[in-house]
């Protein structure tokens, strides 16, 4: 080809016309997935990082206006799908993608949709422990979510049967996987709680893969959980690995049949309560008749009965009486002894003993006086006269003034 | 009817009954009287947990109404 029908570009004209061809091709918007590595946030907040697969390497940048809003962190290693468009930077004369969206992609994104909601719910209080609603004493009426053929109400009501056949069961049967069944699970729990008349709601599922139990990893099932005003219990899965719902929910345990076990455990529980509260009835009953039986007792002790006063007061009288006796005796006796000392000294005194020893006794015959004074006597007077044997009327002859005895 | 409210008002009231009781503050007579209230409340909690009519429904809603029908357990899915 002769040199002056070519067409020498310059370095700018070839550079824009790749533009042009990229803008023709691509269009103004293009999907690309890949795989991120050398991911740099530079001072102005701009995203840089490389897009990759096993065969080739894209640049891409994402400026800090598109980045703002980006729920997940991005992060070498994972795979994402971007949309953006193909731009040719001239002064290094690369070109690169400028994204405007960036989604995580796979199993991957699943997770970090999952991180990134999780710390949402976390920051609405979600999790928080003071918005967990505690049980009721007893449930007697349970709610269930879960699918109406799957193992989780088949293990649920057997558990049921065995151990508390009081207990009544409303299932509300949901898909419990699969697209839409955590909005299905969601209009569940909102339903039950409408329906009202629930003590709890259990949200069960059995055993799966991580897929299987994504439905409860997801907000709306999340957000139903955490309006419920019936206490729920979540009951996900066989495995270890933690569910949104387990974590909003007011109770959680690994297994259907755990969820179960709750309620029968409850109801053992408050069985042996009750038996426990009758026989503290029981004791403290006996207590109080026991107490007013020693009561009676006492008083009985303290109570004689009228017989034994009377019997009590005939032997103080009997005891009495023989003082008394006793002592009128010994007054008796005192008595007598001085009695008989009077009557031997009153005899030693009697005017007989003295006439006897040789005196005598006159007495007047006019008024039978006794004569102590011959002054008051008169001549021819009759007299009486007692001797110690005998006596004798005499007149006096004559009254002698100067004898013995007269002191005059 | 199976009442969580009554069945837990019931309960607090055999636990004050109990409480009395244990405080040695009542007469014989209120004693018994109180004594024969608690068994009752006790026989009624007993009777109630370990009831044996045991239903179960599933709930559907029909045209905006809630029905309730009698659960049929199925085969295991898969």
């Amino acid at each position: 080809m002769p040199l002056r029908d070519k067409h020498i570009y310059t370095v700018s004209q070839i550079t824009q016309e790749i533009e042009v061809v990229f803008e023709n091709t691509f269009g103004l918007g293009i999907w690309v997935e890949g795989e991120v590595s050398n991911f740099k946030v530079a001072a102005s907040g701009h995203f840089y990082f490389s897009l990759k697969d096993e065969k080739a390497v894209l640049g891409a940048a994402m400026f800090a206006g598109a980045n703002r809003q980006l729920k997940f962190k991005i992060e070498d290693g994972i795979k994402v799908i971007c949309f953006g468009r193909i731009d040719v930077y001239g002064p290094r004369g690369q070109y690169q993608l400028i994204v405007d969206r960036i989604e995580p992609k796979g199993i991957g994104a699943r997770q970090l949709a999952f991180e990134q909601l999780k710390d949402r719910l976390l920051k609405e209080g979600f999790f928080d422990p003071a918005h967990k609603k505690e049980l009721p004493l007893m449930p007697f009426r349970v709610g269930i979510v879960t699918s109406g053929i799957g193992a989780a109400i088949r293990d649920i009501l057997g558990i049921l049967r065995k151990g508390a056949l009081g207990v009544d069961v409303v299932l509300r049967p949901v898909r419990v996987q699969g697209e839409g069944a955590s909005l299905e699970i969601a209009r569940g729990i909102e339903e039950l709680n409408e329906f009202g008349k629930l003590d709890i709601i259990i949200v069960s599922r059995g055993g799966g893969s991580t897929e299987d139990l994504w439905a409860f990893n997801e907000e709306p099932c999340a957000r139903a959980v955490y309006n419920s005003k019936v206490p729920v219990i979540s009951a996900v899965g066989h495995q270890i690995n933690t569910s949104l719902c387990d974590l909003v929910a007011d109770i959680f345990v690994e297994t259907p049949t755990a969820a179960a076990k709750i309620i029968v455990d409850r109801k053992n529980e408050l069985l042996s309560q009750i038996n426990e509260l009758r026989h503290a009835m029981g004791f403290s009953i006996l207590d109080k008749i026991n107490s007013f039986k020693n009561e009676v007792t006492r008083f009985r002790h303290s109570l004689k009965s009228p017989l034994d006063r009377l019997r009590e007061k005939e032997q103080l009288l009997d005891e009495l009486a023989g003082a008394l006796n006793n002592n009128i005796n010994q007054i008796i006796n005192i008595t007598s002894e001085r009695l008989k000392s009077f009557i031997e000294r009153l005899d030693a005194l009697s005017p007989l003993k003295i006439l006897a020893r040789g005196y005598s006794l006159s007495i007047s015959q006019d008024d039978g006086s006794i004569i102590r004074d011959a002054f008051k006597i008169t001549p021819g007077q009759r007299i009486k006269t007692i001797l110690g044997k005998g006596a004798f009327l005499s007149t006096v002859n004559e009254i002698i003034k100067k004898e013995l005895g007269d002191e005059g | 009817m199976k009442d969580k409210q009554s069945f837990e008002d019931d309960l607090k009231k055999l636990q004050k009954i109990v409480e009395d009781l244990a405080s040695g503050k009542l007469t014989l007579g209120e004693s018994l009287k109180r004594y024969e209230e608690g068994i009752k409340l006790a026989q009624g909690c007993s009777s109630l947990l370990e009831e044996a009519g045991h239903r179960v429904e599933s709930l559907m809603k029909k045209d905006g109404r809630f029905v309730l029908e009698k659960f049929e357990e199925g085969e295991e899915e898969k």
